[in-house]
């Protein structure tokens, strides 16, 4: 539900339902409300079984890629006796979504039936729940929840007493954007710089401590449970048309709008109906101007791309974006873009880990090009540098975050380059002061 | 096995010769070791306990974990220096994060950061206070993006911070 907001008619409640009702959030509380039946179906049936069941549902990956989760899961190896990992991932810091940290405060014991029947089914006996370091209260609140799933016999050596071991250990990161992305987690948890490895070995053949592993997003495990309990047709069936997107999303959505905050829709839901119904619209007296749908790592929809689009996987790359994370970031006619595109790359120039050339110089460049158009010195030539620097950034590089920095800058002068230009022949105010 | 890193402010300093893993604290980095197959692996949890200890991470601190964990000093340093939420310097008694990514920038981040700027006496961002009780910094998404402006007191989450509040807030933290 559109959480702090009450739920809205238009919303599919599936894992937001229990958002804000602190019962849920202990381990009885849990069982009354049907919890850790999931886990105890999944533990009788076979490991096969499980990724069928998940397969068949269509379950896409929500942490940014989409990857079919299903698929991935097949991909770990069988017959090896060395360990195998889950890695689940809450490092939730891409600008504009916040929806992981909603699942870990209020439904904990979701995410960890996510993550036990996730690492069973993949081989798995231990799973490193990394949460963001700054997710101080998601933490406390997940701690609390393991502890108890342990002292309740969920957890460890005889999960329900099914005889099979799953452990979870949570691991704090420290402050790092980049150790969201899947190789720079497994490193931060070996105790390394969060840098991203080189793939191939992708993580199944070689991923955290040299060993298979999978890794997944918080919304994707905790859909897990709901697929086992209600089966991989009523999840497949929800869906609004488009086979290839099925399940709810969670969307969050921030910025210029009447009720910021997390709503739960069925794939392909249109856009619109997300803005204007359950957001509420714009605030009085303005009008949208642009729409990032995906987090800040996706192109910039226009408000009429955005209005047309249906909200799926397929949808938003139709209207010339990416699902991405699925934060909705909303910006009116208020919103100096110029501005705010330079703000992004500012936080990608921070984020980058620097390995690569293309990312470290280029992110860098960008801010300082776009901070001078900003002081009202720019040039002409000035849109062609950006453009090719956004070039160079793109495709090229160990990681995306490269091509995520380039993704808001090209797709700006594209689509805003009127607000540029306004600053480069100084017919408009410097925003910065020239240092 | 959950974990037992705890948050909260910077507690009872002790005098800098102590070591940080005696007693309790050396029982809990043992308790780690079972949770990780190496003992790298234990390196960031490590450094929050220190930092947890200490208020901050200082050169004799990262002899120390390295020593704990089997590491040269350089290594611990590298790590250390990747993670922007470890201080390497000394902080005020409260230390502030505030978001100003987009998403909070456009909803009035930058105001709220010249409030705490100016309630706080702090002459620029990551300066300390004069009177030693803040530090105020600016950060980059806190995941919070709904409910602007979010910002960290020590290990406290305070959203929906506007000018008008900020006195009232830093009044609850002495
Ligand atoms: C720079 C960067 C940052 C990322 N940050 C996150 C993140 O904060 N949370 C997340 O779940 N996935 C993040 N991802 C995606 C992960 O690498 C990975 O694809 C995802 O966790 C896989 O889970 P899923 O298949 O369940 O989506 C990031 C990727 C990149 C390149
Ligand atoms: S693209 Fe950027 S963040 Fe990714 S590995 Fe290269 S330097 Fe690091
Ligand atoms: S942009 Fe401020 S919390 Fe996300």
């Amino acid at each position: 539900m559109g959480f702090p907001h009450p739920s809205h008619s238009k919303e599919t409640v599936v894992l937001s339902r229990y958002f804000g009702d602190a019962g849920a959030r202990t381990y009885d509380g849990w069982v009354e409300r049907g919890g850790y039946e999931a886990l105890k179906r999944a533990l009788a049936m076979t490991r096969d079984a499980i990724v069928e069941e998940v397969k068949a549902s269509g379950l896409r990956g929500r942490g940014g890629a989409g990857f079919p989760t299903g698929l991935k899961w097949s991909f770990m190896p069988k017959d090896v006796v060395k360990p195998h990992y889950l890695v689940c991932n809450a490092d939730e810091s891409e600008p504009g979504t916040f929806k992981d940290r909603e699942i870990m405060r209020w439904t904990p014991h979701a995410l960890i039936e996510g993550c036990a029947i996730a690492a069973y089914a993949i081989g798995a006996e231990r799973c490193y729940l990394y949460i963001r370091g700054e997710f101080t209260e998601p933490w406390k609140v997940m701690s609390a929840a393991v502890e108890q799933a342990y002292a309740m016999g969920a957890l460890g050596a005889d999960a329900l007493g099914s005889g099979k071991r799953v452990d979870i250990v949570l691991h704090r990161g420290a402050g790092a954007y980049i150790c969201g992305e899947e190789t720079a987690m497994m490193n931060s948890i070996e105790g390394k710089r969060g840098n991203p490895r080189i793939k191939p070995p992708f993580p199944a053949v070689a991923g955290l401590f040299g060993m298979p592993t999978t890794i997944n997003n918080v919304e994707t495990l905790s859909a897990v449970p709901h697929i086992l309990n209600r089966g991989a047709a009523w999840y497949k069936a929800l869906c609004l048309g488009n086979p290839k997107s099925t399940g709810t999303k969670l969307i969050s959505i921030c910025g210029h709008i009447q009720r910021p905050g997390n709503y739960e829709v069925t794939m392909g839901t249109p856009v619109k109906e997300i803005l204007y119904d359950m957001a509420g619209g714009p605030k009085p007296g303005r009008t949208f101007k642009a729409i990032i749908p995906g987090g800040s790592s996706v192109p910039i929809m226009t408000r009429e791309e955005a209005e047309a689009a249906l909200f799926d996987y397929e949808g938003i790359v139709e209207q010339g974006s990416m699902l991405g994370s699925a934060g909705m970031i909303v910006m009116d006619d208020t919103t100096d873009m110029v501005y705010q595109i330079w703000r992004l790359a500012r936080f990608y120039a921070h984020e980058s880990c620097a390995q690569c050339t293309q990312c470290r110089e280029g992110t860098a460049w960008t801010t300082r090009i776009l901070e001078r158009i900003l002081t009202g010195r720019g040039k002409q030539d000035d849109f062609q540098l950006l453009l090719d620097l956004c070039d160079n950034m793109t495709g090229k590089t160990i990681c995306v975050l490269s091509d995520s920095c380039a993704a808001p800058v090209v797709s700006g002068i594209q689509k805003f380059r009127s607000e540029f230009e306004a600053y480069i022949a100084g017919a408009r105010e410097p925003a910065m002061a020239v240092v | 096995m959950t974990s037992h890193q705890a948050h909260g402010s910077h507690g009872a300093t002790p005098a800098a010769q102590d070591p940080v893993f005696v007693g309790e604290t050396r029982t809990k980095l043992e308790e780690l070791f079972a949770r990780y197959p190496t003992k790298q692996a234990c390196l960031l949890p490590a450094l929050w306990m220190v930092q947890e200890v200490r208020g901050w991470i200082s050169e004799t601190d990262i002899g120390e974990v390295a020593e704990a964990l089997d590491l040269t000093p350089a290594y611990v340093k590298g790590v250390v220096t990747f993670y922007t939420m470890y201080h390497t310097h000394p902080v005020g008694r409260h230390f502030i994060q505030v978001c100003t990514t987009s998403p909070c920038n456009i909803c009035g981040a930058e105001d709220v950061v010249k409030a705490l700027l100016a309630a706080t006496g702090c002459v620029e961002l990551g300066a300390t206070s004069p009177d030693d009780r803040f530090t105020v910094i600016e950060v980059e998404c806190l995941g919070a993006c709904g409910f602007p402006t979010p910002i960290m007191v020590d290990d406290d989450f305070i959203e929906d911070v506007t000018p008008d509040k900020v006195a009232g807030i830093l009044q609850r933290f002495p």
